[in-house]
Protein backbone atom coordinates (compact mmCIF):
# COMPACT_ATOMS: atom_id res chain seq x y z
CA UNK A 1 0.00 0.00 0.00
CA UNK A 2 2.91 2.51 0.61
CA UNK A 3 3.23 3.02 -3.23
CA UNK A 4 0.02 2.80 -4.08
CA UNK A 5 -1.57 4.66 -1.10
CA UNK A 6 -5.15 3.40 -1.15
CA UNK A 7 -6.47 0.58 0.75
CA UNK A 8 -9.16 -0.70 -1.58
CA UNK A 9 -6.83 0.17 -4.85
CA UNK A 10 -4.24 -1.78 -2.73
CA UNK A 11 -6.31 -4.86 -2.21
CA UNK A 12 -7.77 -4.72 -5.82
CA UNK A 13 -4.58 -5.16 -7.67
CA UNK A 14 -3.21 -7.64 -4.96
CA UNK A 15 -6.62 -9.75 -5.61
CA UNK A 16 -5.90 -9.45 -9.53
CA UNK A 17 -1.76 -10.10 -9.40
CA UNK A 18 -3.36 -13.65 -7.73
CA UNK A 19 -5.46 -14.11 -10.03
CA UNK A 20 -2.99 -13.24 -12.72
CA UNK A 21 -0.86 -16.42 -10.90
CA UNK A 22 -3.31 -18.97 -10.60
CA UNK A 23 -3.53 -18.22 -14.34
CA UNK A 24 0.06 -18.25 -15.23
CA UNK A 25 2.08 -20.31 -12.83
CA UNK A 26 0.78 -23.32 -14.06
CA UNK A 27 1.53 -22.93 -17.21
CA UNK A 28 4.84 -20.82 -16.93
CA UNK A 29 5.81 -22.32 -13.88
CA UNK A 30 6.25 -20.66 -10.11
CA UNK A 31 9.08 -17.93 -10.18
CA UNK A 32 12.15 -17.82 -9.14
CA UNK A 33 11.03 -15.00 -6.65
CA UNK A 34 7.08 -15.37 -6.44
CA UNK A 35 6.68 -13.01 -3.88
CA UNK A 36 8.42 -10.48 -5.95
CA UNK A 37 6.71 -11.46 -8.64
CA UNK A 38 3.63 -10.43 -6.99
CA UNK A 39 4.37 -7.52 -5.93
CA UNK A 40 5.28 -6.24 -9.14
CA UNK A 41 2.57 -7.34 -11.32
CA UNK A 42 0.94 -5.86 -8.15
CA UNK A 43 2.31 -2.53 -9.13
CA UNK A 44 1.97 -2.45 -12.70
CA UNK A 45 -1.72 -3.05 -12.20
CA UNK A 46 -1.82 -0.11 -10.02
CA UNK A 47 0.20 2.10 -12.62
CA UNK A 48 -1.98 1.03 -15.50
CA UNK A 49 -5.29 2.71 -13.23
CA UNK A 50 -3.31 5.79 -12.66
CA UNK A 51 -2.73 6.01 -16.25
CA UNK A 52 -6.44 5.27 -17.12
CA UNK A 53 -7.78 7.50 -14.15
CA UNK A 54 -8.83 10.90 -14.90
CA UNK A 55 -7.73 12.69 -12.06
CA UNK A 56 -4.39 11.63 -13.72
CA UNK A 57 -2.81 14.95 -13.36
CA UNK A 58 -2.80 14.90 -9.49
CA UNK A 59 -1.63 11.25 -9.18
CA UNK A 60 1.34 12.17 -11.56
CA UNK A 61 3.21 12.32 -8.82
CA UNK A 62 2.20 9.06 -6.72
CA UNK A 63 2.50 7.45 -10.80
CA UNK A 64 6.25 8.45 -11.44
CA UNK A 65 7.47 7.59 -7.93
CA UNK A 66 5.90 3.94 -8.79
CA UNK A 67 7.43 3.64 -12.34
CA UNK A 68 10.92 4.82 -10.74
CA UNK A 69 10.42 1.82 -8.45
CA UNK A 70 9.63 -0.43 -11.01
CA UNK A 71 12.81 0.66 -12.51
CA UNK A 72 15.14 0.40 -9.68
CA UNK A 73 13.58 -2.72 -8.20
CA UNK A 74 15.80 -5.92 -7.73
CA UNK A 75 14.12 -9.42 -7.46
CA UNK A 76 15.54 -10.53 -4.00
CA UNK A 77 14.94 -6.78 -2.71
CA UNK A 78 11.42 -7.40 -2.41
CA UNK A 79 11.47 -10.65 -0.67
CA UNK A 80 10.97 -8.74 2.51
CA UNK A 81 8.76 -6.50 1.55
CA UNK A 82 5.48 -8.61 2.43
CA UNK A 83 6.57 -8.58 5.88
CA UNK A 84 7.19 -5.03 6.26
CA UNK A 85 3.88 -4.53 4.08
CA UNK A 86 2.19 -6.53 6.95
CA UNK A 87 3.66 -4.24 9.58
CA UNK A 88 2.99 -1.13 8.11
CA UNK A 89 -0.43 -2.37 7.48
CA UNK A 90 -1.39 -3.72 11.46
CA UNK A 91 0.10 -0.24 12.92
CA UNK A 92 -2.26 1.63 10.12
CA UNK A 93 -5.14 -0.49 10.85
CA UNK A 94 -4.89 0.35 14.72
CA UNK A 95 -3.96 3.97 14.13
CA UNK A 96 -5.13 5.74 17.31
CA UNK A 97 -6.97 8.44 15.06
CA UNK A 98 -9.69 5.85 14.33
CA UNK A 99 -12.30 4.81 16.82
CA UNK A 100 -12.05 1.25 18.55
CA UNK A 101 -14.56 -0.37 16.72
CA UNK A 102 -13.05 0.83 13.10
CA UNK A 103 -9.50 -0.56 14.56
CA UNK A 104 -10.93 -3.99 15.14
CA UNK A 105 -12.90 -4.46 12.01
CA UNK A 106 -10.00 -3.07 9.71
CA UNK A 107 -7.47 -5.27 11.35
CA UNK A 108 -10.04 -8.46 11.19
CA UNK A 109 -11.12 -7.28 7.54
CA UNK A 110 -7.12 -6.42 6.41
CA UNK A 111 -4.74 -8.55 8.24
CA UNK A 112 -7.65 -11.39 9.74
CA UNK A 113 -8.94 -11.59 5.51
CA UNK A 114 -12.12 -12.16 7.28
CA UNK A 115 -14.80 -10.93 5.10
CA UNK A 116 -17.48 -8.53 5.78
CA UNK A 117 -20.05 -10.85 6.74
CA UNK A 118 -18.29 -13.00 8.98
CA UNK A 119 -16.70 -9.79 10.90
CA UNK A 120 -20.51 -8.69 11.33
CA UNK A 121 -21.60 -12.02 12.12
CA UNK A 122 -18.71 -12.45 14.93
CA UNK A 123 -19.93 -8.67 16.85
CA UNK A 124 -23.47 -9.00 16.04
CA UNK A 125 -23.90 -6.21 13.95
CA UNK A 126 -26.62 -5.87 11.00
CA UNK A 127 -23.80 -6.57 7.58
CA UNK A 128 -24.76 -3.59 6.02
CA UNK A 129 -23.60 -1.31 9.59
CA UNK A 130 -20.30 -3.18 9.26
CA UNK A 131 -19.55 -2.67 5.66
CA UNK A 132 -20.16 1.28 6.84
CA UNK A 133 -17.82 0.95 9.41
CA UNK A 134 -15.16 -0.10 7.51
CA UNK A 135 -15.96 2.29 4.41
CA UNK A 136 -15.62 5.16 6.66
CA UNK A 137 -12.30 3.80 8.41
CA UNK A 138 -10.89 3.85 4.90
CA UNK A 139 -11.81 6.98 4.33
CA UNK A 140 -10.68 8.62 7.59
CA UNK A 141 -7.60 7.12 6.88
CA UNK A 142 -7.36 8.88 3.22
CA UNK A 143 -8.79 12.34 4.57
CA UNK A 144 -6.81 12.89 7.35
CA UNK A 145 -3.73 11.68 5.98
CA UNK A 146 -2.98 8.83 8.61
CA UNK A 147 0.36 7.66 7.06
CA UNK A 148 0.99 4.01 6.25
CA UNK A 149 4.04 3.56 7.74
CA UNK A 150 5.71 1.75 10.58
CA UNK A 151 5.96 4.27 13.86
CA UNK A 152 9.21 5.56 14.26
CA UNK A 153 10.46 4.84 17.76
CA UNK A 154 9.15 7.52 19.47
CA UNK A 155 5.42 6.37 19.07
CA UNK A 156 6.25 2.92 19.01
CA UNK A 157 5.10 2.11 22.91
CA UNK A 158 2.08 3.73 22.83
CA UNK A 159 0.87 2.32 19.22
CA UNK A 160 2.20 -1.09 19.93
CA UNK A 161 0.04 -0.76 22.87
CA UNK A 162 -3.29 -0.09 20.44
CA UNK A 163 -2.39 -3.03 18.05
CA UNK A 164 -1.87 -5.53 21.25
CA UNK A 165 -5.28 -3.91 22.70
CA UNK A 166 -7.14 -4.55 19.48
CA UNK A 167 -5.96 -8.21 19.29
CA UNK A 168 -7.19 -8.25 22.96
CA UNK A 169 -10.50 -6.91 22.38
CA UNK A 170 -11.38 -9.49 19.80
CA UNK A 171 -10.05 -12.26 22.12
CA UNK A 172 -12.31 -10.99 24.58
CA UNK A 173 -15.28 -11.10 22.45
CA UNK A 174 -14.56 -14.48 21.04
CA UNK A 175 -14.09 -16.00 25.08
CA UNK A 176 -17.15 -14.07 26.56
CA UNK A 177 -19.13 -16.28 23.89
CA UNK A 178 -17.72 -19.14 24.30
CA UNK A 179 -20.15 -19.95 27.18
CA UNK A 180 -23.10 -19.90 24.46
CA UNK A 181 -23.80 -21.75 21.87
CA UNK A 182 -22.58 -19.33 18.78
CA UNK A 183 -19.42 -21.37 17.01
CA UNK A 184 -18.60 -17.84 14.86
CA UNK A 185 -18.12 -15.41 17.84
CA UNK A 186 -16.34 -18.56 19.50
CA UNK A 187 -14.14 -18.91 16.28
CA UNK A 188 -12.96 -14.80 17.47
CA UNK A 189 -10.44 -16.53 20.01
CA UNK A 190 -8.94 -18.67 17.20
CA UNK A 191 -8.53 -15.57 15.22
CA UNK A 192 -7.35 -13.34 17.73
CA UNK A 193 -4.36 -15.96 18.78
CA UNK A 194 -3.91 -16.27 15.01
CA UNK A 195 -3.32 -12.73 14.92
CA UNK A 196 -1.12 -12.76 17.96
CA UNK A 197 1.21 -15.09 16.00
CA UNK A 198 1.35 -13.04 13.06
CA UNK A 199 2.19 -10.02 15.52
CA UNK A 200 5.16 -11.81 17.54
CA UNK A 201 6.42 -12.78 14.06
CA UNK A 202 6.37 -9.58 13.30
CA UNK A 203 8.28 -7.88 16.06
CA UNK A 204 10.24 -10.58 17.89
CA UNK A 205 11.80 -8.27 20.22
CA UNK A 206 8.37 -6.97 21.59
CA UNK A 207 8.30 -8.97 24.97
CA UNK A 208 4.38 -8.10 25.11
CA UNK A 209 3.49 -9.19 22.22
CA UNK A 210 4.52 -12.39 23.21
CA UNK A 211 3.32 -11.83 26.26
CA UNK A 212 -0.01 -11.22 25.36
CA UNK A 213 0.00 -14.48 22.92
CA UNK A 214 0.68 -16.58 25.96
CA UNK A 215 -2.01 -14.86 27.88
CA UNK A 216 -4.70 -16.09 25.09
CA UNK A 217 -3.29 -19.40 25.03
CA UNK A 218 -3.54 -19.64 28.77
CA UNK A 219 -7.24 -18.51 28.30
CA UNK A 220 -7.71 -20.49 25.24
CA UNK A 221 -6.56 -23.65 26.95
CA UNK A 222 -9.51 -23.89 29.47
CA UNK A 223 -12.37 -23.41 26.84
CA UNK A 224 -14.03 -27.02 26.76
CA UNK A 225 -13.86 -26.40 31.08
CA UNK A 226 -15.85 -22.87 31.19
CA UNK A 227 -19.17 -23.96 29.97
CA UNK A 228 -21.62 -26.79 31.50
CA UNK A 229 -23.90 -28.63 29.86
CA UNK A 230 -26.82 -25.86 29.72
CA UNK A 231 -23.87 -23.41 28.48
CA UNK A 232 -23.84 -21.79 31.59
CA UNK A 233 -20.53 -20.33 32.96
CA UNK A 234 -18.39 -22.54 35.24
CA UNK A 235 -15.78 -20.69 37.52
CA UNK A 236 -11.98 -21.63 37.77
CA UNK A 237 -12.87 -22.66 41.20
CA UNK A 238 -15.07 -25.30 39.74
CA UNK A 239 -13.62 -26.27 36.29
CA UNK A 240 -12.73 -29.86 35.90
CA UNK A 241 -9.07 -29.13 35.29
CA UNK A 242 -8.73 -32.70 33.19
CA UNK A 243 -10.47 -30.62 30.50
CA UNK A 244 -8.04 -27.82 30.02
CA UNK A 245 -5.77 -28.05 27.16
CA UNK A 246 -2.12 -28.98 28.11
CA UNK A 247 -0.38 -28.56 24.80
CA UNK A 248 -1.87 -24.90 24.74
CA UNK A 249 -0.59 -24.32 28.22
CA UNK A 250 2.94 -25.36 27.72
CA UNK A 251 2.75 -23.26 24.07
CA UNK A 252 1.82 -20.43 26.50
CA UNK A 253 4.20 -21.38 29.23
CA UNK A 254 7.03 -21.31 26.77
CA UNK A 255 6.39 -18.31 25.21
CA UNK A 256 6.10 -16.45 28.74
CA UNK A 257 8.99 -17.72 29.97
CA UNK A 258 11.22 -16.64 26.90
CA UNK A 259 9.43 -13.30 27.18
CA UNK A 260 10.63 -12.77 30.52
CA UNK A 261 14.20 -13.53 29.36
CA UNK A 262 14.02 -10.02 27.98
CA UNK A 263 13.48 -8.20 31.00
CA UNK A 264 10.33 -5.94 29.68
CA UNK A 265 8.03 -6.82 32.15
CA UNK A 266 4.20 -5.09 31.09
CA UNK A 267 0.84 -5.95 31.68
CA UNK A 268 0.63 -8.61 29.25
CA UNK A 269 3.60 -11.03 30.52
CA UNK A 270 2.15 -10.35 34.34
CA UNK A 271 -1.73 -11.27 33.29
CA UNK A 272 -0.34 -14.44 31.46
CA UNK A 273 2.37 -15.25 34.58
CA UNK A 274 -1.00 -15.21 36.57
CA UNK A 275 -2.95 -17.41 34.34
CA UNK A 276 0.19 -19.82 34.30
CA UNK A 277 0.48 -19.72 37.70
CA UNK A 278 -3.32 -21.01 37.76
CA UNK A 279 -3.01 -23.59 34.85
CA UNK A 280 0.49 -25.14 36.84
CA UNK A 281 -2.03 -25.86 39.91
CA UNK A 282 -3.72 -29.10 40.03
CA UNK A 283 -7.07 -27.92 42.11
CA UNK A 284 -8.19 -24.23 42.91
CA UNK A 285 -6.77 -24.81 47.05
CA UNK A 286 -3.42 -25.75 45.72
CA UNK A 287 -2.93 -22.72 43.88
CA UNK A 288 0.31 -20.81 44.52
CA UNK A 289 -1.62 -17.91 46.06
CA UNK A 290 1.26 -15.95 47.37
CA UNK A 291 2.62 -15.91 43.95
CA UNK A 292 -0.22 -15.18 42.37
CA UNK A 293 -0.85 -12.10 45.13
CA UNK A 294 2.27 -10.63 44.74
CA UNK A 295 1.89 -10.98 40.71
CA UNK A 296 -1.15 -8.49 41.31
CA UNK A 297 0.42 -6.37 43.04
CA UNK A 298 3.07 -5.90 40.55
CA UNK A 299 0.10 -5.29 38.15
CA UNK A 300 -1.50 -2.93 40.03
CA UNK A 301 1.18 -0.61 40.02
CA UNK A 302 1.38 -0.85 35.93
CA UNK A 303 -2.46 -0.40 35.83
CA UNK A 304 -3.82 0.65 39.05
CA UNK A 305 -7.39 0.10 38.09
CA UNK A 306 -10.30 -0.95 40.55
CA UNK A 307 -10.62 -4.34 38.61
CA UNK A 308 -7.05 -5.24 39.51
CA UNK A 309 -7.57 -4.46 42.96
CA UNK A 310 -10.57 -6.19 43.38
CA UNK A 311 -8.94 -9.13 41.81
CA UNK A 312 -5.90 -8.39 43.95
CA UNK A 313 -7.75 -8.47 47.38
CA UNK A 314 -9.59 -12.16 46.24
CA UNK A 315 -5.99 -13.54 45.83
CA UNK A 316 -5.08 -11.94 49.00
CA UNK A 317 -8.17 -13.44 50.48
CA UNK A 318 -6.42 -17.20 49.82
CA UNK A 319 -2.84 -16.13 50.36
CA UNK A 320 -3.03 -14.19 53.67
CA UNK A 321 -6.96 -15.28 54.98
CA UNK A 322 -10.53 -14.36 54.34
CA UNK A 323 -9.99 -11.27 56.60
CA UNK A 324 -7.17 -9.84 54.92
CA UNK A 325 -9.47 -10.16 51.81
CA UNK A 326 -12.74 -8.21 53.31
CA UNK A 327 -10.26 -5.60 54.73
CA UNK A 328 -9.38 -4.79 50.79
CA UNK A 329 -12.61 -5.27 49.93
CA UNK A 330 -13.76 -2.43 52.52
CA UNK A 331 -10.77 -0.44 50.96
CA UNK A 332 -11.96 -0.70 47.98
CA UNK A 333 -15.39 -0.18 48.75
CA UNK A 334 -13.89 3.44 50.33
CA UNK A 335 -12.60 4.43 46.96
CA UNK A 336 -16.89 4.69 45.60
CA UNK A 337 -15.79 3.26 42.12
CA UNK A 338 -17.38 -0.42 41.91
CA UNK A 339 -20.39 -0.14 43.78
CA UNK A 340 -22.26 -0.55 40.36
CA UNK A 341 -20.23 -3.48 39.26
CA UNK A 342 -21.67 -6.60 40.01
CA UNK A 343 -18.72 -8.83 40.43
CA UNK A 344 -17.22 -6.71 43.48
CA UNK A 345 -20.36 -7.65 45.53
CA UNK A 346 -20.00 -11.79 44.20
CA UNK A 347 -16.65 -11.58 45.56
CA UNK A 348 -17.51 -10.09 48.52
CA UNK A 349 -20.71 -12.26 48.65
CA UNK A 350 -17.87 -15.58 48.61
CA UNK A 351 -15.51 -13.87 51.02
CA UNK A 352 -18.31 -13.08 53.75
CA UNK A 353 -19.36 -16.87 53.21
CA UNK A 354 -16.10 -17.89 53.73
CA UNK A 355 -15.64 -15.76 56.97
CA UNK A 356 -19.02 -18.03 58.17
CA UNK A 357 -20.99 -14.42 57.82
CA UNK A 358 -24.23 -15.87 56.03
CA UNK A 359 -26.21 -13.55 56.16
CA UNK A 360 -24.57 -10.72 54.99
CA UNK A 361 -23.26 -12.96 52.45
CA UNK A 362 -26.71 -13.34 50.80
CA UNK A 363 -27.56 -9.44 51.09
CA UNK A 364 -24.12 -9.24 49.01
CA UNK A 365 -25.44 -11.62 46.77
CA UNK A 366 -28.81 -10.33 46.39
CA UNK A 367 -26.91 -6.65 45.64
CA UNK A 368 -24.90 -8.45 43.04
CA UNK A 369 -27.94 -9.47 41.47
CA UNK A 370 -29.48 -5.92 41.02
CA UNK A 371 -27.07 -4.86 39.04
CA UNK A 372 -26.62 -8.13 36.56
CA UNK A 373 -26.03 -7.49 32.63
CA UNK A 374 -27.32 -10.95 31.42
CA UNK A 375 -29.33 -14.20 31.82
CA UNK A 376 -26.02 -15.90 31.77
CA UNK A 377 -24.69 -13.83 35.32
CA UNK A 378 -28.30 -13.74 36.63
CA UNK A 379 -28.64 -17.74 36.77
CA UNK A 380 -24.84 -18.06 38.41
CA UNK A 381 -25.72 -15.68 41.02
CA UNK A 382 -29.21 -16.80 41.88
CA UNK A 383 -27.38 -20.55 41.98
CA UNK A 384 -24.73 -19.22 44.12
CA UNK A 385 -28.07 -17.63 46.32
CA UNK A 386 -29.25 -20.44 46.62
CA UNK A 387 -26.92 -22.61 48.12
CA UNK A 388 -26.40 -20.01 50.53
CA UNK A 389 -29.11 -20.67 51.38
CA UNK A 390 -29.93 -23.89 52.33
CA UNK A 391 -26.52 -24.16 54.05
CA UNK A 392 -27.57 -24.31 57.82
CA UNK A 393 -28.07 -21.47 60.07
CA UNK A 394 -28.99 -19.18 57.11
CA UNK A 395 -30.70 -16.68 57.89
CA UNK A 396 -32.62 -15.41 54.86
CA UNK B 1 -9.98 25.57 -0.20
CA UNK B 2 -6.43 24.37 -1.03
CA UNK B 3 -5.21 23.49 -4.70
CA UNK B 4 -1.78 21.74 -3.86
CA UNK B 5 1.32 22.68 -5.49
CA UNK B 6 4.73 21.35 -6.27
CA UNK B 7 6.96 21.52 -3.29
CA UNK B 8 4.60 22.01 -0.46
CA UNK B 9 3.58 18.85 1.70
CA UNK B 10 0.94 16.38 1.03
CA UNK B 11 -1.31 17.39 3.73
CA UNK B 12 -3.11 21.35 5.17
CA UNK B 13 -4.55 20.94 8.65
CA UNK B 14 -6.63 23.35 10.67
CA UNK B 15 -5.63 22.72 14.33
CA UNK B 16 -8.16 24.09 16.97
CA UNK B 17 -7.85 25.35 20.11
CA UNK B 18 -10.51 24.52 22.69
CA UNK B 19 -10.89 25.25 26.52
CA UNK B 20 -12.40 25.75 29.11
CA UNK B 21 -12.39 28.94 31.05
CA UNK B 22 -12.20 27.05 34.23
CA UNK B 23 -9.58 25.08 33.28
CA UNK B 24 -6.10 26.77 32.76
CA UNK B 25 -3.57 29.41 34.45
CA UNK B 26 -5.20 32.06 35.46
CA UNK B 27 -4.14 35.61 33.81
CA UNK B 28 -1.60 37.44 35.36
CA UNK B 29 -0.09 34.66 37.63
CA UNK B 30 3.67 33.10 36.74
CA UNK B 31 1.75 29.77 34.73
CA UNK B 32 0.03 32.10 32.48
CA UNK B 33 3.27 33.33 31.90
CA UNK B 34 4.66 30.49 31.40
CA UNK B 35 1.77 29.34 29.04
CA UNK B 36 2.17 32.43 27.18
CA UNK B 37 6.18 31.56 26.71
CA UNK B 38 5.29 28.20 25.62
CA UNK B 39 2.84 29.70 22.55
CA UNK B 40 5.81 32.15 21.72
CA UNK B 41 7.88 29.12 21.26
CA UNK B 42 5.59 26.72 19.60
CA UNK B 43 4.75 29.86 16.99
CA UNK B 44 8.43 30.71 16.76
CA UNK B 45 8.91 26.80 15.90
CA UNK B 46 6.41 25.97 13.73
CA UNK B 47 6.91 29.67 11.24
CA UNK B 48 10.86 29.03 11.25
CA UNK B 49 10.00 25.11 9.83
CA UNK B 50 7.46 26.76 7.17
CA UNK B 51 5.12 24.52 8.58
CA UNK B 52 2.78 27.28 9.70
CA UNK B 53 0.24 28.33 7.30
CA UNK B 54 -1.91 30.86 9.58
CA UNK B 55 -2.52 31.07 13.15
CA UNK B 56 -5.13 33.75 15.66
CA UNK B 57 -6.10 33.65 18.77
CA UNK B 58 -9.58 34.25 19.14
CA UNK B 59 -11.07 37.16 21.86
CA UNK B 60 -12.87 34.68 24.34
CA UNK B 61 -16.47 33.71 23.91
CA UNK B 62 -18.20 36.59 25.66
CA UNK B 63 -17.31 38.68 22.55
CA UNK B 64 -19.10 35.97 20.12
CA UNK B 65 -22.13 36.42 17.72
CA UNK B 66 -24.14 33.34 16.39
CA UNK B 67 -25.74 34.14 12.74
CA UNK B 68 -28.55 31.97 11.20
CA UNK B 69 -30.48 32.28 8.52
CA UNK B 70 -34.04 30.50 8.87
CA UNK B 71 -37.04 31.21 6.16
CA UNK B 72 -35.26 34.20 4.45
CA UNK B 73 -34.75 35.56 8.25
CA UNK B 74 -31.67 36.42 9.90
CA UNK B 75 -31.52 35.19 12.66
CA UNK B 76 -28.62 36.85 15.34
CA UNK B 77 -27.90 35.75 19.01
CA UNK B 78 -25.16 36.43 21.50
CA UNK B 79 -22.79 33.87 22.12
CA UNK B 80 -21.90 30.81 20.58
CA UNK B 81 -23.28 28.32 18.40
CA UNK B 82 -23.48 26.03 21.14
CA UNK B 83 -22.75 25.95 24.93
CA UNK B 84 -20.02 23.59 25.47
CA UNK B 85 -17.72 23.48 27.95
CA UNK B 86 -15.02 23.79 26.16
CA UNK B 87 -14.81 26.47 23.76
CA UNK B 88 -12.46 28.02 20.84
CA UNK B 89 -9.64 29.99 21.39
CA UNK B 90 -7.29 30.39 18.22
CA UNK B 91 -6.01 28.27 15.49
CA UNK B 92 -3.19 27.34 13.86
CA UNK B 93 -3.19 26.20 10.24
CA UNK B 94 -0.63 24.09 9.43
CA UNK B 95 1.17 22.09 6.27
CA UNK B 96 2.09 18.51 7.36
CA UNK B 97 3.07 15.34 5.86
CA UNK B 98 0.63 13.58 7.46
CA UNK B 99 -1.29 13.07 10.86
CA UNK B 100 1.05 12.07 12.72
CA UNK B 101 3.54 15.03 12.19
CA UNK B 102 0.19 17.12 13.07
CA UNK B 103 -0.21 15.17 16.07
CA UNK B 104 2.95 16.25 17.11
CA UNK B 105 2.33 19.45 16.50
CA UNK B 106 -0.51 19.69 18.82
CA UNK B 107 0.53 17.75 21.39
CA UNK B 108 3.08 20.91 21.70
CA UNK B 109 0.75 23.56 21.95
CA UNK B 110 0.72 24.59 25.63
CA UNK B 111 -3.39 24.41 26.01
CA UNK B 112 -3.30 20.72 25.05
CA UNK B 113 -2.32 20.04 28.90
CA UNK B 114 -5.73 21.38 29.92
CA UNK B 115 -7.67 21.89 26.98
CA UNK B 116 -8.24 19.54 23.64
CA UNK B 117 -6.75 20.32 20.12
CA UNK B 118 -8.71 19.23 17.41
CA UNK B 119 -7.14 18.53 14.08
CA UNK B 120 -9.00 18.89 11.05
CA UNK B 121 -7.67 18.18 7.32
CA UNK B 122 -8.06 20.94 5.39
CA UNK B 123 -10.78 19.95 2.30
CA UNK B 124 -8.43 20.11 -1.20
CA UNK B 125 -10.59 20.29 -4.16
CA UNK B 126 -8.92 18.66 -7.43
Amino acid sequence: MGSVGDLDLAEDVLQDAFVAALQRWPEDGVPKHPRAWLLRTARHTAIDRFRRDANFKVKRAQLEILVELERRAKPDEMDDTIEDERLRLVFTCCHPALAEPARVALTLRTIGGLTTTEIARAFLVPETTMAQRLVRAKRKIKAAGIPYRVPPPHLWPERLRSVLSVIYLVFNEGYAATSGRQPTRAGLCDEAIRLGRILVDLVPREPEAAGLLALMLLHDSRRRARADESGDLVTLERQDRGLWNQEKIDAGACLLRRAIEKRRVGPYQIQAAISAVHARAESYGATDWHQITSLYRKLYELLPSPVIALNKAVALSFAEGVEAGLAALSDLDAQGVLGRYQPFHAARADLLRRAGRLAEAANAYRQALLLTRNAAEQRFLETRLQELLEQPFATP
Amino acid sequence: MVSVQQGEREMQYMVLIYSADSAGPVPDTPEFGEMMQGYGAFTQEVREKGVMKGSDPLQPVATATTVRVRKGATETTDGPFAETKEQLGGYYILDCEDLDEAIDYAAKIPSAKFGSIEIRPIMVFE
